[in-house]
């Protein structure tokens, strides 16, 4: 049957028992009548006997229905009615419930696609990154928080493990791409065998790149990701077997990856094989990344003894050349510390992100406050129409189903539309987000962001409809009583519950103020860090790579850049030019090592690691990085291979006391390496974010003596050109730029081009995005304070009306009356406040590693937070305070 | 609400099989029904309306009634309850299981007197 005959069938069936009734009474009345009753009496006695007719009448239709849900239906029906009388009720709280509903379903899609989603490849449960820590390799903690692995580590590992099922290392890099269109620099991957079969991705098209790749004589294949291959080749399936340049080189494309495949959370344009060569691979060479697939059953802390042992081995089969001690890496004491890959992945952004949750998470309750507040106000003005019903029959939990069904159908409506603000609030949140955020394109609202936000809906519709239900569906007596008294005054009973629920907002309202004021003072003192250089916002940067197969002979490379800057000097209105083999906070993989002080034994010393940079002459000058004793490098010295070098004035200090005694010194980093001479000293640069120290740093020239002894040098291939230009960063100065490296060889491609205020920026982003995040809900949760206590003054005021009157009548002053109810705002804050605060110093030292150069328990935030939020209390409560004034008594007490 | 009215009945499922017996002697309506059984009963048992109306939704949705539009001795329009062919299976066996009821009552209580 249809639903729709059905119902109409229903209604017969309705029909039937009215008229069945309505004669069943006629006949009993005929009956009395005959009896010799009058007609009066007759019906009266009948309808007595009978009962209640419309209850029986309902009784017997019940039959026909589905009885819980068609009263729920009719409950429903009666909610929708009811708030379509007051839009403006229902408009406010549906509102307020998106807003805080969506807020929260946005944040916890993504740390749901980031956090909580598992990885996407096959079995992710058994993938690790092989972390090693060297806490014997003094130095190496100030620039990277792990040492990566050498490529003779990965062939012991592969070789000898037993607890792994397959394993790789991988390397990121760029490569010259020439042939297609313009010279395009890519992002590549190199990867060693073992990595492919790690993350078991099949390829979308074509063939994975298999062992016979990693041979150092191998096919020289290559793959594409699937972004690069919409790119460049309009995701034709015919490019598997065409050839492709890189770097000056031919190599065939084997396959192409499916959409999404990233390695770890490398995002690159195309997969490189590492071909190693054993015969020529030492100890060191500490750069690539590991990763591998633990064996079924088998734990990371099962696996860890496993690779402690490797290490054994991999010192016992290589050598650093001949009469270097294999064994001395025992000094570095490299312990494993693999890593669930996905912790690798997601890195230190969990923090931010459970914060940013639990965050939104108080606004969101701040919000159920205030709707709960308004909920109260409202039952309140139906309690004698509550009393009456409960006087008539209705049982306690009939009234409360009644108030809890308008509550949750309050918190669904705010759910259904939250889920529109929560699509909107991801793609702001996309948008906004720190650019390190990881899984990025992997963000969105899947089942279980739904299920979140219904399960949000329901929880937040029975918080706030819990709270009035349970007050207003009390025993039948005493509701009777309450709608039945008429005080002077709204009874304190009343009162508290509103009370309460402000104490509970301005404290969750001074937590959140205080974490978002920490998170500004926070950002203040990183402004105010001196990162080493100066004014990034008119400083350009861009990065050019000359590959080996492009121009092999070093000096040919070194004069290349060297044409490179004069041309991009003579651009209108650039004032100076230099390069770097990296500049700050780029991200750029370190080359690190010890060097050797002229004069010092190392007799079994450890050396302590030092962070090394390459430069060209001007660089400095251009970067704003101030000399601060010395002289920069001269182009003839460069040229000439002169052995010289400047070092960083943290590291002049600690090796010879200041940076004048540093001047004319020497040091080295290979013994088959003449001694250079330190000619300058420049001031400490903030080099991975300026939350971070500046690491010791040696600054060499761009071309200089290699490890194969004298007579052999080499040239930075790929480095940062920096321009000092107020024109920095506008599209028409970035074209004359790569007109500029064009007009020298049309084949070299310009890569991450932006200002060093956007590379500035986004090693900030992480901060920036915290704050950005904790000042909007800050911001919030302060506005619904502030409402809830205007909310109550004002209520209360108007509550009172008539106790004023008296008042007033008595004698009492106007402002003694408005201070009296300022007062009361004024106790509520302080009580707040306080809890607040107690709340705010247990929670703050979560927050402590987002914070920099503060305390979590900053006296200077602890003290002006809670006094700037009692003023706006004040002012809160004044403003509807006033209003007294203008109540007339005679008035007041005419109005009861 | 829906709890109450079980009760009122002598016990389950008396109030229905009285229904279905008189019914079954011929159709009636709601008010010739109830003064039937008061008057088989001589007065004993009184059907209650309250009971009786909801009985006989149940009892039409359940397929062993069927109701006819038709009118009352009086001449005014009602609806008259027939038995259908189920209603009378379905009557058989609960008289059965009924009959045997009583028999295990009546033992019960002969023993007790004993």
């Amino acid at each position: 049957m249809s639903l729709f005959s059905r119902l109409v069938f229903r209604n017969r069936r309705y029909d039937d028992i009215s008229v069945s009734i309505q004669e069943h009474i006629d006949e009993r009345i005929d009956e009395l009548m005959e009896e010799g009753m009058s007609r009066n009496e007759a019906e009266r006695t009948a309808r007595r006997d009978f009962g209640n007719v419309a209850l029986l009448r309902e009784r017997s239709r019940e039959v026909w229905q589905w009885q819980t849900l068609e009263s729920l239906l009719a409950d429903l029906k009666q909610v929708f009615r009811r708030l379509g009388r007051s839009p403006g009720f229902a408009i406010t709280v549906v509102l307020t419930l998106a807003i805080g509903i969506g807020a929260n379903t946005a944040v916890f899609s993504v740390l749901n696609s980031v956090l909580l989603r598992p990885l996407p490849y096959p079995e992710p449960e058994q993938l690790v990154s092989l972390h090693l820590n060297a806490p014997g390799a003094p130095g190496l903690a100030e620039f990277r928080s792990e040492l990566r692995l050498s490529p003779s580590m990965y062939l012991t590992f592969a070789a000898h493990n037993r607890v792994f099922q397959s394993l790789g290392v991988w390397l990121p890099g760029t490569a010259s791409i020439t042939g297609l269109a313009q010279p395009e620099q890519v992002n590549t991957a190199q990867i060693s065998g073992g990595v492919l079969e790690t993350l078991n991705v099949p390829a979308l098209h074509g063939q994975l790149l298999t062992a016979a790749d990693q041979d150092t004589h191998g096919l020289g294949r290559v793959m594409l990701s699937y972004g690069y291959w919409q790119r460049r080749f309009g995701g034709d399936p015919g490019v598997v077997g065409r050839t492709i340049t890189v770097n000056s080189q031919q190599r065939i494309i084997a396959g192409v990856m499916p959409r999404g495949f990233k390695i770890v959370n490398y995002d690159f344009d195309l997969l490189v094989p590492a071909a190693f060569d054993p015969a020529n691979e030492i100890l060191g060479g500490f750069a690539y990344r590991g990763i591998a697939r633990l064996r079924p059953g088998v734990t990371v802390a099962q696996a860890n003894p496993d690779v402690a042992r490797l290490l054994n081995v991999w010192m016992d089969s290589w050598t650093n050349g001949p009469g270097s001690d294999s064994h001395w890496y025992l000094n570095w004491k490299i312990t494993p510390a693999l890593q669930p890959l996905k912790e690798t992945v997601v890195g230190s952004i969990h923090t931010v992100l459970w914060l940013v949750m639990a965050t939104i998470g108080i606004v969101m309750l701040i919000a159920c406050t205030n709707v709960t507040n308004l909920l109260l106000v409202r039952a309140d003005a139906r309690r004698q129409e509550l009393a009456v019903r409960s006087a008539l029959g209705a049982g306690r939990w009939r009234i409360a189903r009644e108030l809890l069904i308008e509550s949750l159908t309050l918190g669904l409506l705010g759910g259904a539309a939250g889920v529109a603000v929560a699509y909107a609030g991801l793609r702001l949140l996309t948008a906004i987000g720190p650019a390190e955020l990881p899984r990025l394109s992997e963000i969105s609202l899947d089942g279980r962001s739904i299920a979140f936000t219904l399960i949000l809906s329901v929880l937040s519709g029975l918080f706030f409809g819990a709270i009035p239900a349970l007050r207003y569906a009390p025993s039948r007596q005493r509701l009777a009583l309450l709608g039945a008294t008429r005080t002077a005054s709204v009874s304190r009973d009343r009162q508290r519950g509103r009370n309460l629920l402000v104490v509970a907002q301005v404290s969750m309202a001074l937590v959140l103020l205080i974490g978002a004021v920490l998170m500004i003072r926070t950002f203040m003192a990183m402004r105010n860090v001196d990162p080493g250089f100066s004014n990034p916002q008119s400083l350009q940067v861009m990065r050019l790579s000359i590959p080996e197969t492009m121009v092999s002979d070093p000096q040919m490379v070194l004069r290349m850049q060297n044409n490179v800057l004069d041309k991009l000097a003579a651009i209108p209105g650039v004032s100076s030019t230099g390069f770097a083999a990296s500049v700050p906070m780029s991200g750029a993989e370190p080359n690190w090592n010890g060097i050797f002080i002229e004069g010092k034994n190392y007799e079994r010393g450890v050396l302590p690691l030092r962070l090394f940079n390459y430069v060209s002459p001007g660089y400095f000058q251009t970067a704003g990085t101030h000399l601060v004793a010395g002289r920069d490098f001269t182009w003839d010295e460069v040229y000439n291979q002169r052995p010289i070098g400047i070092l960083s004035e943290s590291l002049a200090r600690e090796l010879w006391g200041s940076p004048q005694a540093a001047i004319g010194k020497h040091f080295r980093e290979w013994e088959s390496m003449p001694w250079h001479e330190v000619v300058g000293v420049v001031r400490d640069v903030r080099e991975n974010g300026v939350d971070q120290v500046s690491p010791a740093t040696v600054y060499w020239p761009s071309m200089m003596h290699d490890i194969y002894g004298p007579g052999s040098f080499d040239a930075r291939r790929t480095v940062y050109f920096a321009l000092r230009t107020p024109r920095a960063g506008t599209q028409a100065f970035i074209n004359e730029m790569q007109q500029a490296v064009w007009s020298v060889n049309a084949n070299l491609p310009v890569a991450e081009v932006s200002t060093m205020q956007e590379i500035f920026s986004d090693s900030m982003a992480r901060t920036s995005f915290t704050l950005v995040m904790l000042a909007i809900a800050g911001t919030m949760a302060l506005a619904l304070g502030i409402l809830g206590i205007y909310g109550v003054i004002s209520y209360a005021v108007s509550q009172r009306t008539r106790e004023i009157g008296i008042r007033m009548a008595l004698g009492a002053k106007k402002s003694e009356l408005v201070w009296m109810f300022v007062r009361s705002a004024l106790v509520l804050t302080g009580v707040g406040a306080a809890i607040g605060l107690g709340a705010a110093a247990a929670l703050m030292r979560f927050m402590q590693s987002l914070l920099f150069g503060i305390s979590p328990l900053d006296p200077v935030t602890f003290t002006c937070v809670p006094v700037a939020l009692v003023a706006a209390a004040a002012l809160a409560s004044y403003l509807p305070a006033r209003r007294t004034t203008a109540v007339d008594p005679v008035e007041a007490l005419r109005a009861e | 609400m829906a709890k109450n009215h079980e009760h009122r009945d002598l016990f389950p499922g008396a109030l229905e099989i009285m229904i279905l017996q008189s019914l079954r002697l011929k159709p009636m309506h709601g008010y010739a029904l109830v003064r039937h059984i008061k008057q088989v009963s001589n007065d004993l048992l009184r059907v209650e309306e309250g009971s009786l109306y909801p009985a006989l939704q149940r009892m039409l949705k359940e397929g062993l009634l069927e109701a006819q539009t038709g009118t009352s001795a009086k001449g005014r329009p009602t609806r008259i309850y027939r038995l259908t062919a189920a209603g009378v299976r379905h009557l058989e066996s609960e008289v059965v299981s009924f009959e045997k009821m009583f028999a295990g009552f009546t033992r019960v209580l002969a023993a007790a007197k004993a």
